[in-house]
């Protein structure tokens, strides 16, 4: 339907043909279905939320054996929101709530690694298969990250002395209507899409430009093709572009669109979202270089194994 | 009453200060706003989304900017008490 009306826009009523027309009609028909899907998927999220805050998650991960624990401590992750800024807090609230280190790192990694952000561009660029595929293969790297790292006795590198609480955790019992979480969602949504549509805009129109115009041979031979070092390469990259995601996926979708090998493409999206430069250097104030060394190379080798075994199959 | 707003110093905190300074003079009274930064005594509130907004030692919202509204709202139901 979608695309029938954009094919309408560009060929009836402008007269657009040729390449001009692709990558206009391109660009058109993905930043709409790209927009409304930021829109529904983020409010989506921030509903359930309403439900499901930090304080919440904390209380339901305390006590819960090993293994269990980095399973749920993954799926919470979804829903939660992740921000670099409150990476300390939620560290320390978790050590002190005797969570294992772990379990705390299963959060770390899969929170702003499935973000609802990632998620819909990913639903709106890829469709739902690679989508599942993302999340699947993200929370499976959470879990055993989390998992080997709670095996490695790391609890000397945190800096900070916590004191852990005794007993269980009251929650934070905070009252909402139904009225008030929508308006909070809706607050909560808008706020996400003025950070960022110019990200996108920008992401889907160079992506529109790549896809009319630059030969499929080119992005073959540059953006590594099926070499052997395009996974690992690709998440080198991947690391310093977290906070472009959105201006940066649209492109990966028109990459692979070229040539790009899909599990390559996965490897690099996860390592933008899981494997953030701000967060590493916020988490340095209260844990040792080694655990943070640790994290990153222990979630890097993860996701190159993804992005290794999609190649493969694919 | 007295007034603390939890937060490390990020953006949404900052902003909530403001708001929490306006809805006090919006509402009257003679209240006591204390800004707590230190993340040690962030968490004996146990809250751990930032900014936290607690009244009379009672944790009322975490981790959002909430609007002046809301935080009048939430004081003149506390001055009621």
């Amino acid at each position: 339907m979608w695309k029938e009306s954009v094919d309408y826009l560009t060929v009836d009523l402008l007269g657009l043909s040729g390449r001009v027309n692709d990558t206009i009609n391109f660009f058109i028909y993905d930043s709409a279905k790209i927009m409304f899907l930021l829109l529904t998927i983020i409010f989506v999220v921030s509903y359930l939320r309403t439900h499901f805050n930090t304080e919440y998650v904390r209380a339901h991960l305390q006590g819960k054996s090993q293994l269990y624990g980095n399973v749920l401590a993954a799926l919470f992750g979804i829903i939660t929101p992740f921000c670099s800024c409150s990476a300390i807090p939620l560290f320390l609230g978790f050590i002190q709530a005797r969570i294992p280190l772990g379990v705390t790192f299963s959060f770390l990694i899969s929170s702003p690694m499935n973000n609802e952000v990632a998620i819909a561009l990913l639903f709106g660029l890829f469709g739902w298969k690679v989508t599942i595929i993302y999340i699947g293969f993200g929370l499976l790297v959470a879990i055993l990250g989390g998992f080997f790292i709670g095996k490695l006795n790391m609890e000397k590198y945190i800096l900070l002395d916590v004191t852990p609480m005794e007993g269980e955790l009251d929650e934070v019992k905070i009252k909402l209507t139904f009225k008030q979480r929508v308006a909070e969602s809706w607050d909560y949504t808008y706020d996400i899409l003025k950070k960022v549509w110019l990200y996108v805009l920008i992401g889907v129109g160079v992506g529109a430009f790549i896809h009319g115009y630059v030969p499929a041979e080119f992005i073959a031979t540059y953006a590594g093709g099926d070499k052997w070092y395009g996974v690992p390469l690709a998440v080198l990259m991947g690391i310093p572009m977290y906070s472009n995601a959105a201006g940066v996926m649209p492109l990966v979708e028109v990459l692979t669109e070229k040539g790009m090998l899909l599990g390559t493409a996965l490897s690099f999206m996860m390592a933008i979202t899981a494997l953030s430069l701000p967060e590493a250097m916020i988490l340095k104030k209260i844990i040792h270089i080694r655990l943070i060394g640790l994290f990153f190379g222990i979630v890097g080798l993860g996701i190159i194994s993804v992005g290794y075994l999609f190649n493969f199959i694919l | 009453m007295k007034i603390e707003i939890l937060g490390t110093g990020c953006a949404k905190c900052i902003a909530l200060q403001k708001i929490v300074e306006e809805a006090v003079s919006k509402v009257g009274g003679f209240h006591q706003v204390v800004k707590v930064d230190d993340i040690m005594e962030i968490m004996k509130y146990n809250v751990i989304s930032t900014p936290g907004l607690v009244i009379d030692g009672e944790v009322k919202s975490t981790g959002k900017a909430l609007s002046l509204g809301e935080v009048t709202a939430l004081l003149e139901e506390a001055m009621q008490k």
